[in-house]
C-alpha cells in the first residue's frame, strides 16, 4: 500500500516537474509546479515527516508559488522574446545542467552510501512523539534566543516594505470614519431662503 | 544555565531588542512628528545597553549560542557608542533635507542589535541570524533616500550583492555542518580537530567568503565605492564602522574558537585576502575624484590590516584587531562628519578638487582633515599610527614579514592621496566661501580629530591593557 503511494506520488512530482519547464503557457507552468510542491509534501508524509510536508504546503504552494503567478500574470513578460537567444544558450546551459545533475547524483551516491550527516544520525525523539511535537518542545525552550532572533529579522523586513514603499500622497481624498461619523446636522446642512430669479451665489 | 542568568547575560540585547519595539509602537503612532523624540529615545537605549555591556558578566548561555566574553563585551560597548553617534549625526542630515522620517534610528538601533549578536555568536545559526538582522537593517538605511536615483541604486547594488554574499555563507555553513555534525563552534572544533576532511575546509573558505564580503575585503569589495557614493553620508559613516568592526569580530571568533585546529588553512586565505586589499585599496584610491569613494577604497587597504592581525591567530593579533579597529572607527567617523558639514550655497562638496583652498575660508576644519588624513596615512603621533603599529608588531612575530611589508608599501601607497588632499587645502587657491557648518557634524569632527591627536595618546594607556584583557577569553597563546 505505502509502495504504491510512493511510486504514484513520486511520478505524479516527477511528471509535473517535467511540465514545468515544458509547458508553453507560463501560467500553466506555476500550476504544474504548485502540484509538484504537492506531490513532493505527499512523499515526505510517507516519510513521516510530517512537519516538512506542511511547511511545504503553507510556505512553498501558500506563499512563493502564489508570488510567482503573482509575477507572471502582473508583469508583461514577453516569452517569446525570452526564447529568442535560446540556441545561443543551450551550449554554456548543457555544461552547467550537467555540472548540476553529476552533482546531484554524487550527493545522492552519497547520501545512500554513507548518510546525511558525517557519521551521525539525526536524533530521534522515540516512535510516540510526532516530529511536530518535538519541535515545539525545543523551539520555545532551548531555541528561544534564535526564534526571537528571528521574529526581529521579519520585523526589519516589514519596516523596510514600509519605509522603501509606502508614500504619504498629499492630494488624495481619505475616508476618515471618525470625521464621518461624528458630522452633525448642523455643520453639514444650511438653510437659506432663496429668492426668485436670482438663485444661489457662492 | 536556567533562563533568568541566560536573560541577565543578555541584557544590552534586551534593552534594545525591548526599547526598540516600544519606540516604534509610539513612532508608528505618532507619525513622523515623533522623529526627534524617537531619536532621542534611541540613543539614549544605546548608552544604556553600552553601560549594562561595560559592566556585564561573562558566561555561554542558550545552549552555547550566546557568549558573553570580555571580546564581545568590548566590542559592544564601542559598537553601541558608534551607533549612537550616527543617530545624532542621520537626525541633523534628514532633517536638513527634509527626510524626516522617524524609521532612521529605529533600523540603526536594529542593525546594533544585530551587530551585538554577531559579536556573541557561538553557533552557526546564532551567526547567520544576527549579521541577516544588521545586513537588512543596512540595506533599508542605504536606500533610505529612495528618490534620489543614485541612493536607491546603491541600495539595490548592496542588497544584491549582499545576499549573494548571504548564499555563499549559508553553503559554508551547511558544508560545515554536514562535515562535523553540529552547530556549535565547540563542537565544530572538536570535530575539526579530530578529522579534517576536505569538505570541511571547503565550507571554512566559502564561510570565510561570505564575511569578507561583509567587510569589503578584496575581492569580495565590488560593491565599496558604489554603496560609498550613492548612500546617505551618514549610513555611510555607520557602514564603515560598527559593522565591520562585528563582522570582524564575528571572523576572528568563528575561527579561532571553531577552527583553531585549522589555523595553517584559513591563515593562507586571510593573507590572501589581506594582500588583494592592500592592492586593490592602495592602488583604486589613486584614481578616485569623489571624496567618498576615496573613502571606499581607503577603507579596503585598511581592512587589509585587520585581516593580516587576524591572519596571525595569536593573542597578540586579535588584540591588535580590536585596537586597530576602534582606532580607525574614531578615524571614518571624523572624515565623514567633516564632508557632512562642508557644503557651499547648499550643496554638499563631493569632490577632493572642491577641498582646494579650504584653509583660507575654514581653518578649524581644515586643521581637521589635515589631523585625520595623517592619522589615516599613519603619521607616528597620531592615532592611525599606533593601529598599525600594533597590526605590525602582531605580523612580524607570526613571521608574516613579506606581508607586513606590502603592507608598509600599500600604506605609503595610500600617504599619496593623503597628502595630495593636504596640499589641495593648504597651497592651491580657494574655490569660494562654503556654508555655515551643522553644529553636530561639525563637533563630531572636532572630537575625531583630538582623539586622534593628542588624546589617543592617553586613552591607548587605558585601551591597550583594556583589549589584552579582553582576548584572554578567547584562550589563545
Amino acid at each position: 500500500m505505502l509502495a504504491i503511494a510512493f511510486y504514484i506520488m513520486a511520478a505524479v512530482t516527477v511528471l509535473s516537474g517535467a511540465l514545468v519547464i515544458t509547458a508553453r503557457n507560463p501560467v500553466h507552468s506555476v500550476l504544474f509546479l504548485i502540484l509538484a510542491f504537492f506531490s513532493a509534501a505527499g512523499l515526505f508524509v510517507l516519510m513521516g515527516a510530517e512537519f516538512l510536508a506542511m511547511l511545504l504546503v503553507v510556505v512553498y504552494v501558500g506563499a512563493v508559488a502564489v508570488l510567482f503567478l503573482f509575477v507572471v500574470m502582473m508583469l508583461d513578460v514577453d516569452f517569446v522574446k525570452l526564447r529568442q537567444g535560446f540556441a545561443n544558450y543551450l551550449p554554456i546551459g548543457a555544461v552547467v545542467g550537467v555540472l548540476l545533475l553529476t552533482e546531484l547524483i554524487m550527493i545522492a551516491i552519497a547520501i545512500a552510501d554513507r548518510g546525511a550527516a558525517a557519521g551521525q544520525s539525526p536524533q530521534v525523539y522515540g516512535p510516540e512523539m510526532s516530529n511536530i511535537e518535538a519541535i515545539g518542545r525545543v523551539l520555545y525552550t532551548d531555541y528561544v534566543y534564535l526564534f526571537q532572533a528571528s521574529g526581529l529579522v521579519l520585523l526589519v523586513a516589514m519596516i523596510g516594505a514600509i519605509v522603501l514603499t509606502l508614500q504619504h500622497r498629499v492630494h488624495v481624498k481619505r475616508q476618515d470614519i471618525h470625521t464621518q461619523v461624528t458630522r452633525r446636522r448642523k455643520n453639514a446642512v444650511e438653510i437659506v431662503q432663496v429668492k426668485t430669479g436670482e438663485g444661489i451665489k457662492e | 544555565m536556567d533562563l533568568s542568568s541566560a536573560l541577565h547575560l543578555a541584557i544590552p540585547e534586551l534593552i534594545l531588542a525591548v526599547s526598540t519595539l516600544g519606540i516604534l509602537v509610539y513612532g508608528a503612532l505618532r507619525g513622523d512628528k515623533s522623529a526627534g523624540t524617537v531619536a532621542a529615545l534611541c540613543g539614549v537605549a544605546l548608552i544604556a545597553a553600552a553601560f549594562a555591556a561595560a559592566f556585564g558578566g561573562h558566561g555561554k548561555v542558550f545552549n552555547g549560542s550566546f557568549i558573553a566574553d570580555g571580546v564581545a563585551l568590548y566590542a559592544k560597548v564601542f559598537i553601541y557608542i558608534a551607533s549612537a553617534l550616527i543617530i545624532v549625526l542621520g537626525r541633523g542630515y534628514f532633517e536638513r533635507l527634509n527626510n524626516n522620517r522617524f524609521e532612521f534610528p529605529i533600523l540603526v538601533v536594529l542593525a546594533t542589535l544585530g551587530m551585538s549578536m554577531m559579536v556573541s555568536a557561538g553557533d552557526l545559526i546564532a551567526l547567520y541570524v544576527g549579521l541577516e538582522l544588521q545586513s537588512l537593517s543596512l540595506y533599508i538605511l542605504a536606500a533610505f533616500r529612495r528618490d534620489d536615483a543614485k541612493g536607491s541604486e546603491a541600495g539595490l547594488k548592496y542588497f544584491v550583492l549582499g545576499a549573494l554574499s548571504s548564499g555563499l555563507l549559508l553553503y559554508g555553513a551547511s558544508l560545515v555542518y554536514g562535515f562535523t555534525g553540529s552547530m556549535n563552534f565547540d563542537a565544530i572544533a572538536a570535530a575539526a580537530q579530530a578529522n579534517p576532511q576536505v569538505g570541511l575546509i571547503f565550507g571554512l573558505v566559502f564561510l570565510i567568503s561570505g564575511l569578507a564580503f561583509k567587510v569589503s575585503a578584496a575581492p569580495f569589495h565590488m560593491w565599496t565605492p558604489d554603496v560609498y557614493e550613492g548612500a546617505p553620508t551618514p549610513v555611510v559613516a555607520f557602514f564603515a564602522g560598527a559593522p565591520k568592526f562585528a563582522a570582524l569580530v564575528l571572523l576572528a571568533r568563528t575561527l579561532n574558537d571553531g577552527f583553531a585546529g585549522l589555523h595553517e588553512q584559513w591563515s593562507q586565505v586571510m593573507l590572501a585576502l589581506a594582500t588583494l586589499s592592500f592592492i586593490v585599496g592602495g592602488l583604486g584610491g589613486l584614481m578616485q575624484k569623489d571624496i567618498k569613494r576615496l573613502l571606499a577604497y581607503s577603507s579596503i587597504a585598511n581592512m587589509g590590516y585587520a585581516l593580516l592581525a587576524m591572519a596571525t591567530g595569536t593573542a597578540q593579533g586579535v588584540q591588535a584587531l580590536l585596537l586597530f579597529m576602534v582606532l580607525y572607527t574614531v578615524d571614518t567617523l571624523g572624515f565623514f562628519s567633516v564632508q557632512m558639514a562642508l557644503s557651499r550655497k547648499g550643496v554638499a562638496v563631493t569632490k577632493i578638487e572642491e577641498l582646494a583652498g579650504l584653509s583660507k575660508v575654514n581653518v578649524k576644519l581644515t586643521i581637521v582633515i589635515t589631523v585625520l588624513c595623517l592619522s589615516v596615512l599613519g603619521m607616528p603621533p597620531f592615532s592611525g599610527f599606533w593601529g598599525k603599529f600594533f597590526v605590525f608588531g602582531a605580523a612580524l612575530d607570526a613571521g608574516y614579514w613579506g606581508f607586513a611589508v606590502a603592507g608598509l608599501v600599500a600604506s605609503v601607497i595610500g600617504a599619496f592621496y593623503y597628502l595630495r588632499i593636504i596640499k589641495l587645502m593648504w597651497f592651491d587657491g580657494d574655490k569660494g566661501e562654503i556654508d555655515k557648518s551643522p553644529f553636530e557634524a561639525k563637533w563630531i569632527a572636532y572630537a575625531a580629530a583630538a582623539f586622534s591627536f593628542p588624546v589617543a595618546m592617553v586613552a591607548l594607556a587605558w585601551l591597550y591593557p583594556l583589549a589584552a584583557n579582553a582576548v584572554k577569553s578567547f584562550g589563545l597563546n
